[in-house]
């Protein structure tokens, strides 16, 4: 039998990261363009951020400061999970620290602190492809990229509009990228939509089962799709958060009791605990 | 129509000597025709004649075999069809040109309501404006007699004759000049079918339309066409002005033809 | 005051600790071996080396124990095992005529070259279950069998006789299509190394089949018989059996035998067709597995089959013949991570569906109270009126 095999830094071979880099130059010359990589079966299942943990074990150096959200907070389970998967593998340092992170790798939100030069933003990515819902065949959905032909997309918002009087995509909302390609930006919900636009770090897409590779590079244009007469719109919270008192982050609805009672907080808990922690200091100032 | 106004006398769409083969069996042979704008062709020929092959190769969704196919573009240049890119080819399929299929499903997004197919493209070409599509939407939904209030329904809720006029209308709405048609009447009750062939009429004169209709029922060609072109195996063998065809054909295969229409 | 919830890392580890406690069962059984796995479930480990990818009958049924049974993790573990080895590079294609056969069957012909061997098969078993097997040490059954029969059944084989495949003998007759040559360049799609694309070509399309999930392949077959993309197959042949696996070093320059691997093959003999260049002649479908595993070799040769319509020219309507369905949805690790993927917080969107939902209903509430006043005011008023 094969003794226990040793771990490359980062897991992955470097035959294997050149691999994914070279798929990332290429998705990085052309913002939000679908790249098909050849994505390798990893420790987690797929579904479950592989596309994001291979991208970052490509990027990922000894030097760097790692941080894993999921949900916005660094304490969910397979936040957990990919964190330690990192620890055991690359020996990196890792934060929860936003400001800190040199790589964040990420499912479902942006950070609420706002990102700087020189900081990676890694995006877990379930279904890569914008039109996936409304064309399955991939054949066509790569000939409607080629031919910039999303009349198809538009023609899902108009019947949105028609049917509820809205566009009723609350998440994964489809933006244009670099007046060009139409993009996934995962599930992210569309209240993230405007920090991608003109963002100061790279961002970078993983879709590990569906193996496609996308970006965006420091200071693109992203619009999010509309009608002028409908104009996007970010979701607003009536509540604020109960723990900072914030009024501009992503809030979660906590159930608290079965009367219907519920309260809500930061979904970014890294944002949050910096804002209690700055009220405290004030407070004992 | 041309930007002075005055009608282009120029062929608008020349097929010369035009073959489709699939493998050896023959779909249509040496077929030349023209057809000018403001003009309605109608092709005739029972099953198997060739002329939905035909039809094909014109609207570009079969390659000929031999022949070329050429067409005058909005700006007044002839290109041959088949050396346009496919980005060229599927923006004049969605612009300058329609196409009603007999099956209306093929023509149609089926889980798309009537608002959404008639502005679809429009969407395509760059219209941003809800209200704008869906007025313009109104409008064309109006001018195929379907009631405004059906505009957020789907087709699978339509008759076959409104389906029908949903397909003219969603092609309609790019100002298409050439259109063409796959046995649109095709499994419509006789009255339906009349309703229809009026409205292609009319649409024919008020925006100078020019069409090729395929059909096998030489009452629609009687109706709607200018010129018939009768095929049989593959081969034109008859053409002219639609009543001397139909009212003096001189093939025997062309006299067969009518004088069954007669008796039924 | 509410405090926000942590702790994932603590939990994470006590769930381990748990499942570790789990697998291991009630302490006082045996613990269960490695051998005893991969000699006494072997049809078991067949499969997790054929859909993990990975040739190596220790290392499956190590996957089966660490997995408890639960045979689309094992497979799970040996795929990702296999991600982490080195490759040297391919082997040399095997011959399957090679095989020195334990089990070889054609329904197309009564008796042939080779004969029909029965081999160690389930086929004429009758389905009852067996209490003898029930014992803890013993299997009485199997040492009675042993003791009545020598030399033992195995040797009935004929390894010596030479047994060319069905479908070679019809190709000699022209009968059946040929295979298709091989690239100039020799070079072979894999998918291990770039991403399935589609259109896809047969030796992508088979290479997918081959470590695609044995019921949904079964499933699809299946639909085929019945009327989905009907094929009309026969099974020309099925053989199971050792082979030799070559692979020439470019130092070396010449085969070096690597070991002795375990196959199960089955061509199938589907429906003839002609055409003008050619009079008509049957078509062929295959199926290639590790280990002992018919149901997947036949399965995956009717699959292989249904998904040639297109380059025969048929009709493709049935899901089988559905190329991108099918080996989009073939591959179990893909499928069991996509389909328990939705076990993770999901919170963030369904917070943005709530709060989309909530608006919605405030609307439709306050149209329908609009619509209602304005109704009951004009019934008043044609009341009045009246």
């Amino acid at each position: 039998m094969t003794s226990a095999p040793t771990y490359n830094f980062a897991y992955l071979d470097e035959q294997t990261k050149r691999m994914i880099r070279r798929a990332l130059l290429k998705a990085v010359a052309i913002p939000g363009y679908q790249v098909p990589f050849a994505s390798r079966e990893m420790p987690m299942p797929f579904g479950w951020g592989t596309g994001g943990v291979q991208v970052t074990a490509s990027v990922l150096g000894k030097d760097d400061v790692l941080k894993v959200i999921d949900q916005g907070a660094d304490d969910t389970t397979n936040a957990v999970s990919i964190r330690r998967f990192f620890e055991k593998t690359a020996g990196v340092e890792t934060t929860t620290r936003t400001q800190d992170a040199t790589v964040i790798q990420t499912r479902h939100r942006i950070p609420e602190t706002k990102l700087s030069d020189g900081q990676i933003l890694v995006y877990q990515v379930p279904i890569p492809e914008p039109l996936r819902f409304l064309e399955p065949r991939e054949v066509e959905t790569r000939r409607l990229h080629a031919l910039e032909d999303y009349g198809l997309m538009h023609v899902k918002l108009y019947e949105d509009i028609a049917c509820h009087g809205h566009i009723a995509t609350t998440y994964a909302y489809p933006v244009k990228v670099d007046g060009r390609y139409v993009m996934d930006p995962s599930p992210t919900p569309k209240f993230d939509n405007p920090k991608m636009d003109n963002c100061a770090a790279l961002q970078l897409f993983g879709a590990g089962r569906e193996k496609r590779i996308y970006a965006l590079p420091p200071y693109t244009r992203v619009v999010s799709l509309d009608f002028e007469d409908h104009p996007f719109e970010p979701t607003r919270f009536t509540d604020k958060c109960s723990i900072c008192g914030a009024e501009d982050s992503y809030l979660d609805e906590v159930i608290t009791d079965d009367h219907g009672g519920r309260m809500f907080v930061c979904s970014d808990t890294d944002y949050c605990e910096r804002r209690l922690g700055e009220q405290t200091s004030e407070a004992a100032q | 129509m041309n930007g002075t106004g005055s009608i282009d006398e120029r062929p608008l769409l020349v097929a010369e000597s035009v073959s489709k083969y699939y493998g050896a069996r023959v779909g249509c042979r040496d077929v030349s025709l023209d057809i000018h704008e403001g003009e309605v062709v109608a092709v005739v020929g029972e099953s198997g004649s060739g002329k939905s092959t035909l039809l094909s190769v014109l609207s570009t969704q079969l390659p000929p075999t031999a022949g070329c196919v050429t067409y005058r573009m909005r700006d007044g240049v002839a290109r041959d069809l088949f050396t346009l890119g496919e980005a060229e080819r599927r923006f004049l399929l969605r612009t300058d040109w329609g196409f009603v299929h007999q099956d209306a499903r093929l023509g149609l997004r089926m889980g798309v309501s009537a608002g959404g197919n008639v502005g679809e493209r429009l969407m395509a070409v760059g219209w941003r404006n809800y209200a704008a599509i869906r007025s313009e939407a109104e409008q064309w939904l109006g001018r195929v007699e379907i009631d405004n209030d059906r505009i957020d329904d789907k087709p699978t809720a339509f008759s076959g004759g409104m389906r029908q006029r949903l397909q003219i209308a969603k092609n309609m709405v790019t100002r298409p000049r050439l259109v063409f048609m796959d046995e649109p009447t095709g499994g419509l009750d006789v009255s339906v079918q009349a309703r229809l062939l009026d409205l292609i009429r009319s649409f024919v004169s008020t925006y100078g339309l020019a069409a090729i209709i395929v059909t096998h029922d030489l009452a629609v060609a009687r109706l709607l066409s200018h010129r018939t072109i009768v095929m049989r195996h593959g081969s034109v063998i008859e053409t002219g002005l639609t009543d001397q065809v139909l009212d003096d054909p001189r093939e025997p295969y062309t006299q067969l033809l009518v004088s069954s229409i007669l008796q039924g | 005051m509410y405090v926000a919830v942590k702790g994932g890392e603590k939990a994470i580890e006590a769930a381990h600790e748990l499942l570790a406690r789990r697998r291991r069962g009630d302490p006082d059984v045996p613990e269960l071996t490695i051998r005893q796995i991969s000699e006494q479930l072997a049809l078991g480990v067949a499969r997790v080396m054929s859909e993990g990818s990975l040739y190596d009958p220790e290392l499956a049924a190590l996957a089966i124990k660490q997995a408890r049974g639960d045979m689309i993790e094992a497979i799970f573990l040996l795929r990702a095992f296999r991600t982490t080895l080195p490759r040297f590079g391919y082997s040399l294609p095997f011959d399957t005529n090679d095989m020195a056969i334990e089990r070889r069957v054609s329904a197309t012909f009564k008796d042939l070259p080779g004969g029909q061997v029965l081999g160690p098969t389930f086929d004429y078993t009758h389905r009852l279950l067996d209490p003898s097997l029930a014992g803890d040490g013993h299997d009485d059954g199997a040492e009675a069998a042993l003791a009545a029969n020598s030399p033992p059944p195995a040797s009935f084989g004929v390894p010596d006789e030479v047994t060319p495949h069905v479908t070679k003998l019809l190709d000699g007759q022209g009968l059946i299509e040929g295979n298709p040559a091989t690239a100039e360049n020799g070079i072979v799609g894999d998918l291990t190394r770039e991403p399935l694309e589609f259109p896809a070509e047969r030796d992508t399309r088979l290479q997918a089949l081959a470590r695609g999930d044995e019921g949904f392949l079964l499933a699809l077959g299946y639909s085929t018989q019945r009327g989905f993309g009907r094929t009309h197959p026969f099974a020309g042949e099925i053989r199971m059996g050792q082979v030799d696996v070559f692979f020439e070093p470019e130092e070396l320059g010449f085969e070096v035998p690597l070991g002795t691997v375990t196959m199960t093959e089955c061509e199938m003999v589907n429906q003839f067709k002609g055409s003008a260049e050619a009079p008509p002649q049957f078509t062929r479908g295959y199926g290639l597995a590790f280990g002992h595993a018919e149901r997947k070799a036949m399965s995956m040769a009717l699959v292989d089959r249904s998904l040639r319509a297109r380059e025969l020219g048929e009709d493709v309507k049935a899901p089988a013949q559905d190329e991108e369905f099918v080996l989009s949805h073939a591959d179990n690790v893909q499928a069991t991570g996509f389909v328990e993927h939705l076990k993770l917080p999901h919170y963030v969107d369904f917070q943005a569906e709530l709060t989309l939902v909530r608006q919605m209903r405030e609307e439709w509430t306050a149209t329908s109270e609009a619509v209602r006043k304005e109704t009951g005011s004009r019934s008043e008023n044609s009341e009045a009126a009246e």
